[in-house]
């Protein structure tokens, strides 16, 4: 049986489980830690829909303008994400392309349609695996964070490439979007109550 | 002892758990508790560890760049510096906490909390301090940080010639302590010792 329909309260922070106030649990906090309590994160889905809206938003211009401009001897190039990936996969280092390509392309967009999944699932109270989408919950939770390592590329890059007129990477108006989207993704993750899926398992 | 878990929510009671046990969702496989022998203990070496390894790796140099005569040396901090120069400061922001002040705050919390256990006493500070590791924990990137360098590496060969710095060694040494600090710390172990405000003697 769940804490929820036993009329217990579980805190987050150090899982001590509470008894439910036939109140309601509005302004509760732990008895033991402080951490406010609440039966599931408040306002999950609207919160989760609200981060992956403002996530597509941002994936847009994170893919179609520049993230670096090179310029070398006086010649300026700007790179997208993309060209950067196809500029790897041709020159032999295949490796570096797959690990941005992953990164950067790949795994923020699998996040936000697994969480849409997982969304669409909640509020169709679908019954159909639950502990398959739980596990899809967590991969999605584990992984969105490596995203960020494009972001460190160029601040590597940025740091040390000031060469003045024999080379110099400047950042491409698309990095804040990047990192928009990185962040935001995480946000959705950290949003999304895992404990939804369960809930019209018992209903 | 009653416990939900909390990602399915469902309750389950608990016996007693030996050292290195893990108790996991019958019905959704998430971990409920798992024990950690010498917790305190454990968690104080990798925290001095950590700090010391943390300093190393952000006054030293983690890459030299080498280019006709030109030298260029990088510290984790004037890429930010570079970064918020180009007018890109929220950019700056989020690499300066996801590298620098998370890992820092984490292990200066740690150290908050380890070091008056292991003198005898319970801080009234405890619970502050645990929800705060809790909650910087997914921003502290370090480990992502060092895929970058190696990406960077990789990237910048054919443009000249990189040299990696101490800092490089004392980074990955830092993010295999930090792995290590939170795989040894058992919240549910302090959680019950600041219910009970003892501690054990051994």
């Amino acid at each position: 049986m769940s804490a929820r329909l036993s009329g217990l309260l579980a805190c987050h922070t150090c899982h001590l489980l509470c008894r439910r106030p036939a109140a309601g649990s509005r302004g509760l906090s732990c008895p033991r830690c402080g951490t406010a309590l609440h039966g599931r994160k408040p306002n999950s889905i609207a919160r989760t829909w609200a981060y992956i809206i403002a996530a597509f938003i941002c994936y847009i211009p994170a893919n179609i303008l520049p993230i670096t401009y090179i310029s070398t001897m006086g010649h300026v190039q700007g790179d997208t994400i993309m060209s950067g990936v196809i500029y790897f996969l041709f020159t032999g280092t295949w490796p570096i392309a797959l690990v941005i390509f992953v990164a950067s392309v790949f795994v923020p967009l699998l996040k936000l349609i697994i969480l849409i999944y997982l969304l669409i699932s909640v509020q169709c109270r679908s019954t159909w695996r639950p502990r398959d989408r739980t596990r899809l919950y967590r991969i999605t939770e584990a992984v969105g964070r490596w995203s960020m390592v494009d972001i460190f590329v160029i601040t590597i890059l940025v740091a040390l490439v000031q060469m003045g007129n024999l080379a110099d990477i400047h950042a491409g108006p698309a990095a804040p979007f990047f990192g928009a989207v990185v962040i935001i993704t995480m946000l959705a993750a950290l949003a999304f109550d895992p404990r939804l899926i369960w809930d019209s398992e018992e209903s | 002892m009653l416990i939900a878990c909390h990602e399915c929510d469902l309750i389950h009671r608990l016996g007693r758990l030996s050292p290195r046990d893990t108790a996991r969702c019958s019905r959704c496989g998430a971990v409920l508790v798992r024990r950690k022998p010498d917790t305190i203990e454990r968690c104080l070496a990798f925290t001095l560890a950590g700090l010391i390894l943390f300093m190393v790796a952000n006054i030293f140099p983690f890459l030299a760049f080498k280019m006709e005569f030109q030298v260029r040396q990088t510290t984790l901090l004037t890429g930010v510096v570079e970064l918020y120069r180009q007018g890109f400061g929220g950019v700056a922001a989020v690499v300066l906490i996801t590298t620098f002040l998370a890992p820092a705050v984490h292990l200066l919390a740690m150290l908050g909390l380890v070091v008056p256990i292991k003198m005898g006493f319970m801080p009234p500070w405890v619970p502050h301090i645990l929800r705060l590791v809790k909650m910087t924990l997914p921003w502290s990137m370090m480990e992502i940080f060092m895929l970058g360098i190696l990406v960077a590496l990789v990237k910048l060969t054919k443009l000249a010639r990189i040299e990696p710095g101490i800092a490089i060694f004392s980074f990955f040494g830092l993010i295999c302590v930090m792995a290590a600090l939170t795989a040894a710390l058992d919240t549910h172990w302090i959680w019950e010792k600041w219910t009970t405000r003892r501690l054990p003697t051994r």
